[in-house]
């Protein structure tokens, strides 16, 4: 599909009509990082489909200038496959967030993911309901005190990544959505990937769960507290580029470069092409304060296209059948003709 | 030493197989059917299966039933009661006494007859020497017997419980004996049937003329039928079953509208046939999505529609239930969409595999909001072809999701279709747009049927967004503007008000007026039928008057219901049509008939009925 023939720019993206989200919101930096990279795609304007669920996330397409489907609570991975099987010239795009898609909508999510159909899902993750006004969420951390849970919640929380790998996921990817570029980066590799992407954004909800991401993202402590995976390069961290990630026996550990004669070579090299998910989904799991939070591109594997394996059913049975049409299909088998 | 043949003529004859759900019952029921349809003979069939795959041998839950009506007069039900009767164990014995006409052949399979097999199927005392099967033309064959002997005397290596499978043949063997039917065209469906295992091929054949050759040297089938060719019928036709002829009609309007079909379903019995048909037509551009539950099949759909497919997804009563949110979003979003119901016995799981017509009340209001679909009801096996292809029509031409109704009695039940080309359908014109038109917005509507038109995403020049929130008329933004939903709510429904304006008027059987009006809608068709016409060739003042087309209701529909002097409206539920014929038309008195066990009308009691309501005061 990125056949960069096509030039369009951000503006090409932008509406008319005011973005209504709160002063603040983590959504306009995630839609200023979409609306930028579009136009790498090399993919016409009028070729872009956004499908949404509800919730404040869910309100973007309104807010760029693509074909789009605002549905319904959680059905928009089901939405979003139907478009992408019925045409898959279209480039889909979902938006989502952690109520809509891991709560109400978790069962489309996953079997979104293990189809593989090619969407590129951006999730939005602010850890609570904004839009019904502050209820807690599935991937709300537990303990939280919130309207629905005054006590403090005793659910344990989703991670978004380990879903995405236990259905098989071919892409998983996490940013904070204070990072402009990160995020840029990120959903350019998403778009290009060919199979469901899963970005989750870690995102601020200022008015109900603000700075809920402030203790690995803040710009003070983010360079200690999260590390940021680049494909084929050695997993270092820190503010001094002094901390990195070694596999000793079949668990990460986080180690000092210099300190009993640890190297950059003894450090874990990142392959996000690995078929093998496993060090993938150990990477997904890491939370501080034991370990930085993976960021960055954490799988990115090839394999078989939904829609493009049925399109190749459709295309042998056209050449092999003798049913061309249906009035062939009508005079087929057991056919009676009475005088 | 073969014997005489006596050969009776009649007009017309119901043949009931029996056995386990493993005995392959439906086969050879399907098997007579396509004889009898080659010979020339108008048939209806209904399979009559337990909801278990295979429930303990010889028991009652574990007796699956095929039932085959074929006449040289026309043929519109599967038939009250059976005039042969198949019973391959006890159990299938006593599950269909009640059913079978009295004087009835029944032939049963002697060797299942034992004191084990009674005490399963729940016989007291032995059926065969008890008098429960007095006055009736018992055949005692040793079917279990011969069919192994049969199998073995071939030294093909098969063991007996392989050889037991292909009892059904024997029976149908004796069956083309008793109706005189040629048993080269059994031969020929068996060769066809078992095409890529010969060995399968030569063990059913040597059976079915096992079965054949006993028929002919017993006493009790000294007396043979035939049924000649059904007069006045003339071209092609094929047996079908209503989910088939529902999942082509389909397939057809695709073809009619040129867009590519897509069917987004979950598994659902009765009507998983449907998605099962449309997979295997990938040859025809169908695309068809298994999805994870009944939501993601209708929201699926949704997305395809939007992207331009004609879209349909197929489920029953629990899953209409599901869809129900879904079907508003379709509303809202104006796009075109068929859900097919194959309407079963509920509420919840109900009885899977048993028909009722309590949908109906779901289908018009079942959802949030005022949230109005075109409502249609097929009435026979072979018309599902023709309403599932007009609810596609409908659905693309008015840009609003159509409901078929259809039931686990049309979609599992057949008959003969009368094959037309697609060519001879009425046009179906979808509300395409031309790229970078001026003049289009998302909700701008056409001034006779208030469609809008139908932008598909990857069109140059008509980007723009569809969703659940309440949209602006023409523009098509968002709006919660008090009035504008007032007139969206109104506009919404009068566009389905006004397909009445393209759908044909209400049909009468009979005389447009008279003492009594019989109304019903959807599959009791040929039970409904078939009374009115006993009673008007009997010189009764009755007429029927049959709904296809529920919302909106056809335009003369006041005008039919007001020339009669009593009106009975007889349904597969608790009252639901006539509930909305009383809001529609309160000017009226409506008599009711209501039947909620799971089975069709019978012509009997439905006359019976009839007559009780024309002595009435």
């Amino acid at each position: 599909m990125s056949t960069n023939t096509i030039k369009t720019t951000k503006k090409d993206f932008t509406v008319e009509d005011p973005v209504k989200w709160c002063a603040g919101c983590g959504g306009y930096p995630i839609l200023s990082a979409i609306q930028n990279i579009l136009p790498n795609t090399g993919v016409a304007k009028e070729k872009f489909v956004f499908v949404s669920g509800i919730g404040c996330s869910s309100r973007f397409p309104y807010y760029i200038n693509t074909y789009g489907f605002h549905s319904l609570h959680g059905r928009a991975s089901a939405i979003a496959s139907g478009i992408k099987t019925a045409n898959p010239e279209l480039s889909v795009w979902q938006i989502t967030g952690d109520g809509d898609s891991m709560a109400i909508g978790g069962n489309h999510f996953i079997h979104l993911v293990r189809r593989n159909i090619n969407i590129n899902l951006t999730l939005f993750n602010n850890k609570i309901y904004g839009l019904t006004k502050g209820q807690y969420s599935p991937t709300t951390p537990k303990g939280s005190k919130t309207k629905t849970s005054p006590e403090g919640t005793i659910e344990n929380p989703f991670n978004p990544g380990e879903l995405t790998m236990g259905a098989q996921g071919t892409f998983f990817a996490r940013v904070i959505d204070n990072d402009l570029s990160m995020m840029k980066e990120v959903f350019n590799e998403a778009a290009e990937h060919k199979g469901t992407s899963v970005v989750e954004v870690l995102q601020n909800c200022v008015i109900f769960n603000n700075k809920v991401h402030e203790n690995i993202a803040g710009k003070d402590v983010k360079d200690d507290h999260t590390i940021y995976l680049e494909h084929g390069k050695p997993m270092i961290f820190g503010k001094e580029r002094d901390k990195g990630l070694m596999l000793k026996g079949n668990k990460i550990e986080v180690v000092r470069l210099g300190e009993n004669g640890i190297t950059e070579k003894d450090l874990m090299v990142h392959d996000v092409e690995n078929p093998d998910d496993t060090t993938h989904y150990m990477l997904t799991r890491m939370t501080f304060p034991e370990y930085p939070v993976a960021m960055g591109v954490i799988r990115k594997y090839q394999s078989t296209v939904y829609e493009g394996a049925l399109h190749l059913q459709i295309e042998e049975a056209k050449n092999t059948s003798k049913i061309k049409n249906v009035d062939d299909l009508l005079n087929s088998g057991n056919v009676f003709e009475i005088e | 030493m073969s014997k005489q043949k006596k050969v009776v003529e009649l007009e017309d004859v119901v043949v009931k197989f029996a056995g386990d759900s493993g005995d392959g019952m439906q086969l050879t029921g399907t098997q007579f059917s396509d004889t009898s349809a080659f010979v020339g003979n108008d048939l209806s069939t209904f399979p009559d299966y337990p909801s278990e795959i295979r429930a303990p041998q010889g028991t009652i839950a574990g007796v699956s039933g095929f039932q085959v009506h074929i006449g040289h007069k026309e043929v519109q039900t599967p038939g009250d009661q059976a005039d042969v009767l198949v019973a391959l164990n006890p159990a299938a014995l006593k599950a269909n006494m009640k059913w079978v006409k009295p004087g009835a052949t029944i032939i049963i399979d002697i060797d299942n007859f034992d004191n084990k097999h009674y005490k399963k199927a729940g016989f007291v005392e032995d059926p065969i020497h008890d008098g429960t099967l007095e006055g009736y033309n018992l055949v005692k064959a040793p079917i279990t017997n011969l069919t192994r002997a049969t199998i073995n005397g071939l030294d093909l290596g098969i063991d007996n419980k392989t050889a037991d499978k292909t009892r059904n043949q024997f029976v149908a063997g004796l069956l083309y004996w008793l109706f005189n039917r040629d048993i080269k065209l059994g031969e020929e469906f068996i060769s066809s049937k078992f095409k890529s295992k010969p060995i399968l091929v030569d063990a059913n054949m040597a059976v079915l003329r096992a079965g054949y050759n006993y028929a002919e040297t017993i006493e009790a089938m000294a007396t043979t039928f035939q049924i000649k060719p059904t007069k006045g019928r003339k071209g092609k036709f094929r047996n079908i079953t209503g989910n088939i002829a529902t999942a082509w009609g389909l397939v057809a309007a695709s073809e009619r509208s040129g867009r590519s079909l897509f069917l987004g379903s979950y598994p659902i019995t009765p009507a998983s046939e449907i998605l099962q048909e449309l997979s295997k037509l990938k040859s025809l551009g169908v695309k068809t999505f298994q999805a994870e539950d009944e939501i993601a099949g209708i929201c699926t759909s949704i997305g395809a529609s939007f992207a331009g497919c004609l879209a349909a997804t197929s489920t029953s009563g629990p899953g209409l239930a599901l869809k129900g949110e879904a079907i508003g979003l379709a509303v809202i979003t104006e796009l075109p969409l068929v859900i097919v119901d194959v309407q079963r016995a509920g509420p919840a799981t109900g009885m899977p595999t048993k028909m009722e017509q309590s949908d109906l009340m779901q289908a018009l209001y079942g959802r949030n909001g005022e949230s109005p679909c075109i409502i249609i009801a097929a009435s026979t096996p072979a018309n599902c072809y023709d309403y599932a292809y007009m609810a596609a029509k409908l659905s693309l031409e008015h840009m609003t999701p159509t409901i078929l109704l259809t039931d686990g009695y049309l979609a599992n039940g057949s008959e003969l279709m009368h094959i037309r080309s697609v060519s001879s359908m009425p046009e179906i014109k979808p509300r395409l747009v031309e790229d970078n038109d001026s003049e289009y917005e998302p909700y701008k509507r056409d001034a006779e049927t208030l469609a809008r038109s139908w932008a598909l995403p990857g069109q140059e020049g008509l980007r723009h967004r569809v969703g659940g929130l309440e949209k602006s008329n023409i523009s098509g933004k968002v709006s919660h503007d008090p009035y504008n939903h007032q007139k969206m709510s109104e506009i919404r429904e009068e566009k389905v008000q006004r397909v009445a304006n393209h759908i044909p008027e209400q049909e009468v059987y009979g005389d447009m007026q008279g003492d009594l009006l019989v109304v019903g809608w959807g599959g009791t068709y040929g039970a409904l039928y078939s009374a009115v016409k006993e009673m008007q060739d009997e010189g009764t003042s009755v007429s029927l008057a049959q709904f296809n087309y529920i919302k909106p209701l056809p335009k003369n529909t006041k005008e039919v219901l007001g020339n009669f002097k009593k009106i009975v409206v007889c349904e597969l539920n608790m009252g639901q049509f006539v509930n909305y014929l009383r809001m529609n038309f309160p000017e009226y008195q409506y008599k009711e008939y209501n039947k909620i066990q799971g089975l069709p009308f019978m012509v009997s009691e439905l006359v019976n009925k009839f007559n009780q309501i024309l002595e009435e005061k």
